[in-house]
């Protein structure tokens, strides 16, 4: 694919289709679900044309597994879905944790629990930032909030998911996947044949590989851990959030995704009016962007969290900044989708209160 | 959920391995495959994995596959297989491995890529994803033992199960009405499009041991020569949950398995159709 | 001032509204603005209205999702009982007079202006174009982006096997844009 600067417009699930091609992606594996069913239909065409394989499972414990055997052989590969099929997913994702395999997981974010709604949701943040599965483990988030932003994003998610062998998710939602917007085209510099030492691709001429999850040897799983806490610590050097007139302001919202750029819209409007609101918008969910957070608060900063959940990231702000304030939350529900007007309402109230 | 496996003790590498070099005046006359590492198993006395391993480990050095071989290690007690060969090998979640090996294969065509999986781990919680597998024709191999029994937890009923049979869930025997009838995988996979070959072999003796192995290298030929997907089922003795010795566990193998679990070629063709021709 | 338009457009399924929105959207991309378009679903779907929110603007664009907006194109009744009563004061409508029974028109509020696409439509010999004439008479109304500019997109948004079709559009948006209230 040649499209560097290319501005396509296309939604969300396109961008990450796009975005992974670019990424070098080699094998998809996806079952269809609602709001993300762009993404497979994309690749389902784009990647075999470009030689690589596109797999429907039979359900997504299934293509999750599938990413789990594909990745183990270096390869960059991925699956997609929403909020119940990443529910299944879980198993896989605990073993490539544990396996320290660098599988891709997009989760557009729909309303839950059980079969909730198709609408736009943050109802999965917990799920997402505290592994997801059985285990002591995490992943790495990302959370984009425009298209071109999911594009960006996934070209990152196979970096880091490489750098840390580390299955790395990225969470949108149903208004990222579903609205569209212009999205600039670019091809990252990758080594064209590159090998990774652990990829299992049959022992010729070395000795055999293994990976596994499994460790029963006495004191082995605790070194295992520890290796894999050490690994997490590692990768707070990637920890990402947009600031938005933060430096004037009193009251600091905090909102990821589409809630970010939402409550962006309502800041505005607020400004206009003389009020001094700023945004921290995380873009990384894990590792939680603690330390900008912490700095604004030992300015003397006020807080207010919003998500489209009923208080889950919260508990992250409020650890971030437990040392020299207290956060604020408003949730909006799914299924209530939100304008800025939603979001200006409980602002105004946190800034008018002293 | 997967089966808890903290009761297995993983075998360690002997200490010194027996050196099998011809000394003078000697002649060679059984080495071990190149593909098997010389480790002690943990298998139980009278165990056919070790044979059953043998057998992969033979074809891979005959069929010269070692060097491009990926393993699927599955749950149940064949999960250290992947100590045993040698071989590069990846470890599935309890059922997953004919998806696993879906990605695997995928992603490297040029592989030959295999599961070895146990009856709880296909049969049970694997059923979803070794009917798909077969149906779309993954070009993978599948070697599935069946001995009626979940075998690394201590004996509990399996899919397989015999009516009859007693385990340790269903202590005054498996009963038709209540926990329906074993399940015959190579008959339903005969009946797959996707699937190339599909036999029921038994290693209760030495002829049906040949006969194994003829069956096995078939599975494997259908992948390497890109046929499509190829399934072996093997009957195997389990005194320890079966509370018997290997000879008698041979002999149940015959006298009760091979009866309900007939032995045979269920489908072998050279070319794939959707009408199922066998 | 910087510029700033946004836009519900709704109507039937079927009257073209997700066209006439990725047009839109398309042809403020490629005059260099930054645009946002989104098919609203959820419970917004039901109730015989397909509508979706285009936003145009110079500068970054927050939320894609307009509660209150601006403009609104209106191509039945049960999108004007909907949508009209949400225009922010000083905004603009265009109204399917075709469809929709003038006395609900506001009028002073907002700036309506009726035009009976249908009938515009049907007279350029395609009744389908109607979403075309709407399209014609906002751009028109609001002075957000030329005619030209519009039309130049209609490629970007019709499958090459329909190209045959752009002459057609391009003349119904250039009915819209030249309709004047009264004529």
């Amino acid at each position: 694919m040649r499209m560097n600067g290319e501005r396509k417009f296309i939604k969300g699930n396109e961008a990450v289709g796009y975005g992974a091609m670019a990424a070098g992606l080699r094998c998809y594996f996806g079952y269809p679900i609602t709001p993300q069913n762009e993404i497979p239909e994309f690749l389902s065409s784009a990647l075999p044309a470009a030689g690589g394989e596109f797999v429907q499972a039979e359900s997504e414990l299934a293509a999750a597994n599938m990413l789990l055997g594909a990745v183990s052989t270096g390869v960059r590969a991925m699956t997609s879905s929403s909020s119940p099929g990443i529910s299944l997913m879980q198993e896989a994702i605990s073993y490539m944790a544990g396996s320290e395999l660098p599988g891709v997981i997009v989760n557009m974010n729909r309303g839950g629990p059980g079969l909730g709604d198709i609408g736009p949701a943050q109802g999965d943040y917990f799920q997402s930032t505290r592994g997801g599965g059985h285990g002591d483990y995490r992943t790495l988030v990302l959370a984009p909030s425009t298209c071109q932003e999911a594009y960006d994003m996934m070209i990152a998610s196979f970096d880091l998911a490489f750098k840390y062998r580390n299955p790395v998710l990225m969470l949108g939602d149903g208004i990222i996947g579903g609205m569209k917007e212009p999205v600039t085209m670019w091809q990252p510099e990758r080594p064209a044949d590159h090998a990774e030492a652990w990829q299992v691709d049959g022992a010729a001429g070395r000795e055999k590989r293994l990976i596994r999850s499994l460790r029963l040897d006495e004191g082995e799983l605790a070194q295992h851990n520890r290796h894999l806490a050490a690994k997490y610590e590692a990768m707070k050097a990637e920890a990402r959030a947009e600031c938005f007139l933060t430096d004037d302001a009193e009251l600091v919202v905090v909102a990821f995704g589409s809630m970010g750029r939402i409550a962006k819209s309502g800041i505005r409007k607020l400004r206009s009016e003389g009020f001094k609101v700023g945004l921290v918008r995380p873009i990384t969910l894990y590792p939680f962007p603690a330390d900008v957070l912490e700095t604004l608060a030992a300015q003397g900063k006020r807080f207010l969290t919003i998500e489209q959940n009923t208080g889950q990231m919260v508990e992250d702000v409020r650890l971030a900044i437990r040392r020299h304030a207290d956060s604020e939350f408003f949730g909006m529900m799914p299924g209530e989708l939100p304008g800025a007007e939603d979001l200006m309402a409980p602002m105004l109230d946190a800034v008018r209160r002293k | 959920m997967a089966p808890d496996i903290d009761s297995i003790t993983l075998a360690r590498e002997t200490a010194e391995n027996v050196d099998l070099t011809p000394r003078p005046g000697e002649t060679l006359v059984f080495d071990k495959p190149r593909s098997l590492r010389s480790q002690n198993t943990h298998y139980c006395p009278g165990c056919h994995h070790g044979v059953a391993h043998r057998l992969v480990a033979e074809l891979l050095d005959e069929m010269e596959l070692r060097e491009k071989a990926i393993a699927v290690s599955s749950i149940g007690c064949s999960v250290f297989i992947y100590h045993y060969l040698d071989v590069d090998s990846i470890e599935a979640p309890h059922g997953r491995g004919p998806a696993a090996a879906t990605g695997l294969k995928r992603a490297r065509p040029e592989s030959f890529v295999f599961t070895y999986q146990g009856d709880g781990d296909l049969a049970s919680i694997g059923m979803a994803e070794i009917m798909h597998a077969a149906n779309r024709g993954e070009r993978i191999s599948v070697v599935f033992v069946n001995n009626t029994v979940y075998g690394m937890t201590g004996g509990q009923m399996a899919p397989t199960t015999l009516i009859g049979q007693k385990t340790t869930t269903c202590p005054a025997g498996r009963c038709l009405e209540r926990e329906g009838s074993p399940i015959r995988m190579a008959e339903i996979m005969a009946s797959l499009g996707g699937v190339a070959y599909s036999a029921r072999v038994s290693l209760d003796s030495v002829k049906n041991i040949r006969d194994a192995k003829k069956a096995m290298r078939r599975a494997f030929q259908v992948q390497t020569e890109n046929i499509g997907f190829g399934f072996v089922e093997v009957l195997s003795g389990c005194p320890t949950n079966w509370r018997m010795d290997a000879v008698k566990a041979n002999r149940r193998i015959r006298a009760e398995m091979i009866p309900y679990f007939p032995l045979g070629v269920y489908k072998d063709v050279n070319t794939l159709n959707p009408e199922g021709e066998r | 001032m910087a510029l700033y338009q946004d836009v519900i457009m709704a109507g039937f399924g079927g009257q073209g509204v997700m066209l006439i929105g990725n047009l839109l959207a398309y042809a403020g991309m490629d005059a260099g603005l930054n645009v946002t378009f989104i098919p609203v679903y959820g419970p917004e779907m039901r109730g015989g209205t397909a509508n979706c929110t285009v936003v145009v603007s110079d500068d970054e664009i927050g939320s894609p999702i307009i509660q209150r907006p601006l403009g609104a194109i209106v191509l039945n009744q049960p999108s004007l009982e909907k949508f009209q009563p949400r225009i922010q004061d000083g905004g603009v409508q265009i109204v399917n007079a075709s469809l929709v029974d003038a006395a609900l028109v506001e009028r002073g509020r907002i700036r309506s202006v009726c035009i009976p696409v249908n009938d515009i439509a049907d007279r350029l010999g395609n009744p389908r174009m109607l979403n075309m004439v709407a399209l014609g008479a906002f751009i028109k109304a609001t002075g957000l982006l030329s005619l030209e500019q519009v039309e130049k997109s209609l490629s970007n948004v019709i499958a090459s096997h329909y190209s045959y079709l752009i002459p057609k559009n391009a003349e119904a948006l250039r009915a819209g844009y030249a309709f004047r209230e009264g004529d």
